[in-house]
């Protein structure tokens, strides 16, 4: 085993890799290993959700393709893929095949800066908060260009809805964000992780934790917030016109989302890959994926809970409850940082 | 040298989406390449080292403002015929605008120079140890402090505007009040009576809302 792994730190330090040439096909690999366990994650993920909430709901879930039914999602993506991609009349044609490539592929972009482990990320860049949250904020587009290009009043509805949605929830979570900024006084996010060695931050800041979590819930148009679905008023919300795999897409989009929200959660307040309870043996990428796990399993745990929520109660909650609430705590800290001398000094 | 062929693509891709924002018969299309336009002024910005300012542009200009702008051409009902009924009529005074306009520009292109000086600090590299967010901010913080609490208040007043102008008064819309629904309690509206066989009960007087509230 060890031999094995100095042959590839040797392989890996040789002149070759720091030329031009050289470092692409090693940021490719790098890529690779980054987005390969993510797509299967990805995949795995809609097993989990099915398992999880069957127990929660006394049934079984998935258990008959292969053992546990763990071959299921491959079965469905086999399934989608030799569905007939159907395209409504009166649709834009282009703009109706770029919404769920660009939904899906924005999820998998913002990857790029989330660190595994100390180091770990693709681009360590120094404005790495600041990328995720561009790109967050990208993703109203796949589901509003969707919802215009399918020519369709249901999806229509529904993209108009999410957008509302995505943008009120937004502002909420920039505070949230720019909160813990302050404490950290980077906003690179391998600093942000470094400096919750001692303490998570899901502690001092317990309840702007919570508050992102649910705006990552409305950001990701999960239930409870899934009106831009509404199954009982809109059908589907938007991509009821989608079928095969451009439907596979946004499915998978919403999935990768939700990977995304719950690696968000964990870097900015479950200390990223720092272990828990000093159990350093167990190497930092593991911690990290199983914190992800916890939160992917409070989504599926929130979904099969609770009831979806009323437009306007919605929007009430997000203006008049989260904004008011992350703005004062974001003053408060702020002030206590300030009157103790503890800001940090960049 | 990577960097200058990335840069020469990326200024053609603005420009060219900047023409097609004017020229697109779909305001939809127009709107989606104006989004094209600031996502590729946010690149030149990374490929420039303005990284802080770069990303700043995607959050604020495609995440927030082009997405209003997006919702509100979508909801338009535009009629092209419409649109296009006085084009006779005006195009004399249109055309004189444009003359007039592209006068000025190239008076401002032929006369324009720059402060001597300016190309050496523009040249300025970033000191060492420093990242773009903190410089930014070291400089608003301190030399600017006034005009960049100034254009925060000018923001808030713009902001109280559109609520002022927007704002309609509804006194018959019913609303739901979270704190009543919490304070109701069972005894305030269930009430049972044990009816007595053949006798029946009677029927207490209900309760007004104030009382129960």
């Amino acid at each position: 085993m060890s031999a094995f792994l100095a042959f590839f730190a040797t392989l890996f330090t040789s002149p070759f890799f720091s030329t031009d040439f050289g470092i692409v096909i090693l940021d490719l690999l790098k890529t690779l290993a980054l987005l390969i366990p993510l797509l299967i994650g990805v995949a795995y993920l809609t097993w989990f959700e099915r398992k999880v909430m069957g127990a929660i709901q006394l049934r079984k879930g998935p258990n008959v393709v292969g053992p546990f039914g763990l071959l299921q999602p491959f079965a469905d993506a086999l399934k989608m893929l030799f569905k007939e991609t159907v395209t409504p009349q009166g649709a834009d044609k282009v703009l109706f095949v770029l919404a769920p490539m660009l939904t899906f592929g924005l999820a998998i972009a913002a990857w790029a800066v989330i660190p595994v482990n100390n180091g770990w990320g693709i681009a360590n860049i120094n404005v790495g908060i600041l990328y995720l949250f561009a790109i967050s904020s990208l993703g109203v587009y796949g589901i509003i260009i969707a919802g215009w290009a399918s020519n369709s009043k249901y999806a229509f509805l529904g993209a108009l809805r999410s957008a509302a949605q995505m943008v009120s929830y937004e502002v909420s979570m920039g505070f949230v964000i720019v909160t813990v900024l302050v404490m950290v006084g980077s906003l690179n996010l391998n600093d942000i992780v470094l400096a919750q060695t001692h303490l998570w931050f899901a502690v001092p800041l317990f309840p702007l934790f919570i508050i992102f979590f649910i705006s990552g819930l409305a950001e990701t148009n999960r239930a409870p917030f899934d009106l831009a679905e509404g199954e009982s008023e809109i059908v589907a919300g938007f991509f009821v016109e989608y079928s095969a795999m451009s439907f596979a897409l946004f499915f998978l989009g919403e999935y990768a989302n939700m990977i995304l929200i719950s690696g968000m959660t964990t870097v900015l307040f479950l200390g990223g890959w720092l272990p828990v309870l000093g159990l350093s043996f167990i190497p930092g990428p593991l911690w990290f994926i199983a914190k992800v796990v916890f939160c992917l399993f409070v989504f599926i745990w929130v979904r099969a809970t609770l009831p979806r929520f009323r437009y306007d109660q919605l929007m009430a909650l997000g203006w008049k409850v989260f904004l008011p609430i992350s703005m004062a705590y974001l003053v408060v800290v702020a002030g206590v940082l300030e009157y103790f001398g503890w800001l940090p000094h960049a | 040298m990577i960097v200058q062929l990335v840069f020469a693509l990326v200024s053609l891709v603005l420009l060219a989406s900047a023409v097609t924002v004017v020229s697109a018969r779909n305001p939809v299309h127009a709107v989606l390449f104006l989004i094209l336009a600031f996502v590729s002024a946010s690149v030149l910005f990374l490929l420039a080292g303005a990284e802080f300012l770069a990303f700043i542009l995607a959050i604020v200009y495609v995440g927030a403002v082009a997405v209003l702008f997006l919702f509100v051409v979508m909801m338009l009902d535009v009629d092209f015929a419409a649109l296009k009924e006085g084009f006779q009529r005006y195009a004399p005074v249109g055309a004189l605008v444009g003359v007039v306009l592209f006068g000025e520009l190239g008076l401002v292109a032929l006369t324009w120079h720059s402060v001597a000086g300016a190309q050496a600090a523009i040249a300025y590299p970033m000191p060492a140890g420093t990242t773009n967010a903190v410089a930014l901010g070291s400089l608003l913080y301190t030399s600017y402090l006034p005009l960049f609490q100034l254009s925060g208040v000018i923001l808030l007043v713009a902001m109280i505007g559109a609520i002022v102008l927007t704002h309609r008064d509804r006194p018959r819309a019913k609303r739901q009040s979270l704190g009543r629904q919490h304070a109701r309690q069972p005894d305030n509206t269930l009430h049972l009576v044990k009816a007595e066989l053949g006798a029946g009960a009677a029927i207490p007087a209900a309760k007004t809302q104030k009382e129960t509230l």
